[in-house]
């Protein structure tokens, strides 16, 4: 409802304790019922109710000063969502639960987007063609990483890389494991490490195949 | 004031499912409607001068949802891109003034909305003042009731609107897109037969405390409609963007509608959040190139109660 209090000009908005829409009239008078804990927000006042009383107050001038003043509240809000992957995410994420890393192809430049998002942002038209590329990839571009992120049961440093999957015209990223961090290097072979129930490959490590040629991978950089 | 240059919406598309989009992401709702659009009007992805969407992230739940999308536009490599947190309609108000000041000549206009990810009865009170709304949650419904009840007291409708009834339930959840061409005096004539000209444009917005209003009139629509020169010549057809059902007659009355205007034919003055008005504005200028309208009036309103309203005006050639 919006309620005009004695002695104002404008009307603000709060809920009326009423046991249904037929007790409540345009123009009905009604009281403040204060909250049993005030922290000077606008839910001090738990709701508004009945009154049969007739006008007791009056505005009266304020000088805009107050000896307590609020200077901050706090209003918490959590809001729920269902997330939907969407057709291209979903064909990936299905490829994760049996360890395969997914693409999909442009129909129009032909190129291999993974993971796929389901449009192709040069040619702006859906990328419908699966493609399965990797599962082996290059190591086009790397940083070593020294600050360790909360809750993650990695010791740094490591390294955490852009890596090419074969037949993939855009690099993913991913950690580096199973070689020490300082001889991680651009041009590495890698090939993904499943471990325990991870839905996605934990790491990427070394294959021991020579290092790729920089012109095979210097359009993914 | 008339615009410094002629500028026309010359292609729109909408999709047309009511419920909602199960299985699709935003950027897969939107391509079919993209492509459906830049068809009619002759341009390849990424071609046209200038790209504005509109969209909420309080919608769809991230952060920064609006760049999923982009890929959907071909936005690579980098085109001239903008968005608003806001309807769609907004966004046609952007492009339409980029185009104005010459720094475009065409333009891709799209809006996306995705309510279904989340409860919009919960997320539309975050839209409301921090202090003294939000805290209360006061959902859609039981704002656009009091709306109703102001006018039923006010004897402008014969009794409260029964879609303004928040023990009603959940109300129907549409996802949802859509999307316009803008162009400039030749070009918007190569692309297509009969060019909706925007003559004029303007957006108004009221008082954010519900308190401080009359709830019964819209002086915003009003005002924003006498900036765009609704008021100098009739209008044959009205696409007014009404959320609620009892809020009808307060556009009609601050657009001064009579019975000569036909009102909403394209249907349903609802729709998806965020869309929902740019669809009115592409449904008018829809009219117009089929040869329906001659001068037609879009109306696109966003907040509680008809807060912000935007009015366009419409023409096409003789």
């Amino acid at each position: 409802m919006l309620v005009r209090l004695d002695g104002a000009d404008t009307a603000l908005l709060h809920a009326l304790d009423a046991p249904h829409a037929g007790a409540v009239r345009t123009g009905m008078r009604v009281r403040v019922r204060w909250a049993d804990r005030r922290e000077g927000a606008i839910t001090d006042i738990a709701c508004f109710e009945p009154y049969d009383g007739p006008v007791t107050h009056e505005a009266v001038p304020h000088d805009g000063s107050f000896p307590d003043p609020v200077t901050s509240l706090a209003a918490p809000a959590r809001l729920e969502y269902t997330y939907t992957a969407g057709r291209a995410q979903t064909r990936y994420l299905d490829g994760l639960a049996r360890r395969e890393v997914l693409g999909e192809r442009c129909p129009s430049c032909r190129k291999v987007y993974v993971p796929p998002r389901g449009a192709c942002p040069t040619c702006g038209v859906a990328t419908t063609e699966p493609a399965a590329p990797g599962p082996r990839g290059t190591v086009t571009t790397f940083c070593v990483v020294n600050i360790k992120a909360k809750g993650l049961d990695i010791d740094v440093p490591y390294v955490y890389a852009h890596i090419a999957l074969d037949g993939a015209d855009l690099a993913l990223h991913a950690r580096i494991g199973g070689i020490p961090y300082d001889q991680v290097r651009m041009g590495m072979r890698v090939e993904p490490v499943w471990t325990g129930d991870g839905r996605h490959p934990d790491h990427y490590r070394p294959t021991g195949e020579p290092d790729a040629d920089y012109d095979t991978y210097r359009r993914l950089l | 004031m008339t615009p410094p240059r002629d500028v026309a919406v010359v292609a729109y598309a909408r999709t047309d499912h009511q419920g909602p989009a199960e299985g699709l992401s935003e950027a897969e709702t939107l391509l079919p409607v993209l492509h459906e659009v830049l068809d009619r009007a002759g341009l390849a992805p990424g071609e046209a001068d200038f790209t504005c969407s509109g969209s909420s992230d309080y919608l769809a739940g991230r952060p920064f949802s609006f760049t999923l999308t982009l890929d959907a536009v071909g936005a690579w490599p980098p085109i001239a891109e903008s968005h608003v947190e806001m309807d769609g309609a907004w966004a046609l108000y952007e492009a339409w003034v980029k185009i104005l000041t010459g720094r475009a000549d065409t333009a891709l206009v799209y809006a996306h909305g995705k309510p279904s990810a989340g409860d919009p009865r919960d997320v539309l009170t975050r839209t409301l003042d921090p202090y003294y709304l939000a805290p209360l949650w006061p959902e859609p419904a039981s704002l656009a009731a009091l709306q109703a009840r102001a006018l039923a007291d006010a004897g402008h409708t014969a009794g409260p609107d029964p879609a303004a009834d928040p023990l009603a339930g959940p109300p129907a959840v549409a996802d949802g897109a859509a999307a316009v061409v803008l162009a400039a005096g030749d070009a918007a004539r190569r692309m297509c037969g009969r060019p909706a000209w925007i003559r004029g444009a303007d957006h108004r917005v009221e008082p954010h405390a519900l308190g401080l209003r009359d709830l019964t009139d819209s002086p915003s629509t009003r005002l924003a409609a006498e900036r765009a020169g609704a008021f100098r010549a009739p209008v044959d057809t009205a696409e007014l963007h009404v959320p609620f059902a009892a809020q009808d007659v307060v556009l009609r009355r601050a657009l001064r509608l009579d019975d000569t205007v036909t009102v909403n034919p394209s249907g349903a003055a609802a729709g998806p959040l965020m869309v929902a008005g740019l669809i009115r504005l592409g449904e008018a200028a829809a009219r117009i190139h089929r040869g329906a309208s001659d001068r037609a009036l879009a109306h696109a309103t966003s907040g509680p109660c008809l807060q912000h309203n935007l009015v366009a005006v419409l023409e096409g050639d003789a």
